[in-house]
């Protein structure tokens, strides 16, 4: 099923550190308005101001490098983004947005192709996605990571699975 | 075929005779890590089934990045991680002013050779220069490993790293991971085990170990690896001679039936030769800790705070090179020392290095992670230029977006505290 997205696009590196300042880290954790008012605070004032529930962040190498706080994952949800799709993540951050039910897929070519309010059509079941009149390959998620992100992340899933 | 440290302590915990890169496997670790984060962590807990933590000894809890805390709503949250930890009895719990976790979990002895850690704190691979597997993880991850005890981790990839030769005198550790971050980039070792070995290593003192194994974070690294010397043995025989009077034996025993060497013929995906003689002072430029120049490139940056602390350069080594850099000078920048631990404080007291810094003109804070992540105690103001030891200097690091922040070892640091100016050290001592 393919479904449509409106794209925010950012460069290479970008850090959890201007996803989401440090100096929040323990004032802000919970709140999801609040989450949602500082994301990406020190790397794009816009987005925080116009970003709409479905869209979509393309980014370069080494998406959220840095710190291991989960609010560089859990602001963006709390916006209502759909996916990060990057050339590569950083690995604490991958770990994180699958583990918050966050869309996060590696696709090699993907930011070259961006431009901020670009549409992105996404198939998530064939691994492919058209972005400027291409069509582009990712490697699907294995079923079990899948399986995390449809429960709606690791605690969630855990719960369902009563593991624990 | 030879397996690398990373597989082997991987595998023996898994136990499996052998495994390969890019399996996944089922990881139980020795030590579980977090932080002022351990309140959002519990809360996380408490929406699982289990009551109550699986391994409550596994646990290291420490109280370091919002110390003493700056608001109500810090000091509330330090609150609720007390009532936890009184809760569900751990043990290894450490309070403000004990300390950065990293330092401290060395120091007491509570990580060792051989020993895994998961922790909810991106510079985990820390203790790998004690010969063990430290890695970062989410707050999600650690609230699943209080209930279940494990948790998968996919083998990594080994970048080795072979050092020779020996640091040119007023060259540190943190000058080497600058250079190889410069080198390979901020992703360079993204998802990789960092093994450092050849015979440079054994002229690395323990706390330039630290340092460079903390920093391979700043490369995307999974984890760092230095082998067990006589370097690290004696070092540990005296900590735990200190901080663990009552079972520093049987601790130690411990740790030498869990050490675990590399095979020297272990494939890994990736070798460097680095000579330690070439390595040069180099400062980090904002807003990249791979953007590195040679501080002869900066001369003449203009700074308002030089700051020399963290869990990269904090400790005692670091504190009597800036001490020995600031001795009988006046500081034309403001210096804050902020000593990685309380251990560190005392050490840094008797030896009068904190004698020489505030004679200067420095201030010392409690030890902790201070203005670090821009949280409290000696954040930047709009337009200000800090020069720190720390490991990142991100936009907004600080807490502040329109600051600057250059990265130096903390003799390149205090040299610049007493110029106003990046400044090499040697240029200050040629003055004299
Ligand atoms: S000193 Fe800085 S980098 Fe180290 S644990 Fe504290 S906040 Fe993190």
């Amino acid at each position: 099923m393919r479904s449509r997205h409106r794209v925010w696009a950012y460069s290479d590196h970008v850090n959890t550190d201007v996803i989401f300042p440090g100096k929040y880290t323990y004032s802000v954790q919970h709140d999801s308005a609040a989450l949602a008012r500082h994301a990406l605070e020190d790397l794009d004032p816009d987005f925080a101001r116009a970003v709409q529930p479905g869209d979509v962040i393309v980014a370069g190498r080494n998406w959220g490098n840095g710190s291991s706080r989960e609010q560089a994952v859990t602001c963006l949800l709390a916006c209502g983004l759909y996916a990060v799709i990057a050339e590569s993540f950083a690995r604490i951050y991958f770990r994180n947005a699958i583990n918050n039910g966050l869309l996060a897929l590696t696709c090699p070519g993907v930011s070259a192709l961006a431009q901020n309010g670009s549409e992105l059509s996404l198939d998530l079941d064939a691994g492919e996605l058209e972005l400027a009149g291409e069509t582009l390959r990712f490697a699907p998620l294995p079923p079990s990571v899948r399986h995390i992100v449809a429960a709606g992340g690791l605690i969630a899933s855990l719960r369902a699975a009563r593991r624990c | 075929m030879g397996a690398t440290f990373s597989e082997k302590v991987l595998a023996r915990n898994a136990d499996r005779a052998q495994v390969q890169p890019g399996e996944v496997l089922d990881i139980t670790p020795d030590v579980v890590l977090s932080h002022d984060n351990s309140a959002a962590i519990a809360r996380l807990f408490r929406q699982l089934p289990q009551a109550s933590v699986r391994f409550p000894e596994r646990l290291a809890i420490t109280l370091d990045h919002a110390v003493p805390p700056p608001t109500p709503q810090h000091a509330q949250n330090h609150a609720d991680i007390r009532r936890f930890v009184a809760e569900q009895g751990i043990p290894h719990f450490f309070e403000m002013g004990r300390g950065i976790c990293h330092q401290v979990h060395c120091e007491e002895g509570v990580v060792g050779p051989g020993m895994i850690l998961l922790g909810a704190d991106s510079h985990s691979p820390h203790c790998g220069w004690l010969g063990a597997f430290g890695a970062g993880v989410g707050r999600s991850e650690i609230a699943a490993l209080w209930a279940t005890g494990e948790l998968w981790l996919r083998v990594p990839e080994t970048l080795r790293i072979t050092l020779s030769g020996r640091l040119a005198p007023g060259v540190m550790s943190k000058d080497l991971a600058l250079q190889l971050i410069a080198r390979l980039g901020a992703d360079g070792a993204n998802y990789m085990a960092v093994e450092f070995d050849g015979p440079g290593v054994a002229t690395l003192s323990p706390d330039m170990r630290a340092a460079l194994a903390n920093m391979m974070a700043e490369m995307g690294a999974k984890n760092a690896f230095i082998a067990p010397d006589e370097v690290t043995w004696r070092w540990l025989e005296t900590q735990l001679r200190r901080n663990r009077a009552h079972d520093w034996q049987e601790r130690l025993s411990f740790f030498r039936e869990r050490a675990l060497m590399p095979d020297q013929d272990a494939p890994c995906a990736r070798q460097l030769d680095v000579a330690l003689d070439g390595i040069e002072a180099i400062v980090a430029c904002p807003h990249r800790v791979d953007n590195a120049q040679p501080v002869s490139a900066l001369a003449g940056t203009r700074v308002d705070l030089a700051f020399i602390g963290t869990c990269t350069n904090g400790r005692l080594e670091d504190l009597a090179a800036a001490a020995e850099v600031v001795r009988g000078r006046r500081l034309r920048a403001r210096l804050l020392v902020i000593p990685a631990s309380s251990q560190v404080l005392a050490d840094a007291l008797d030896a009068g290095h904190l004698a020489d810094l505030i004679e200067a003109g420095a201030s010392i804070g409690t030890p902790g992670c201070g203005p670090c992540m821009g949280v409290h105690a000696g954040v930047l103001a709009p337009g200000e230029v800090c020069i720190s030891s720390a490991n990142r200097n991100f936009r907004g690091r600080m807490g502040q977006r329109d600051a600057e922040i250059y990265l130096a070892n903390p003799a390149v640091v205090a040299a610049s505290a007493v110029a106003g100016e990046i400044v090499h050290p040697a240029h200050l001592l040629a003055e004299a």
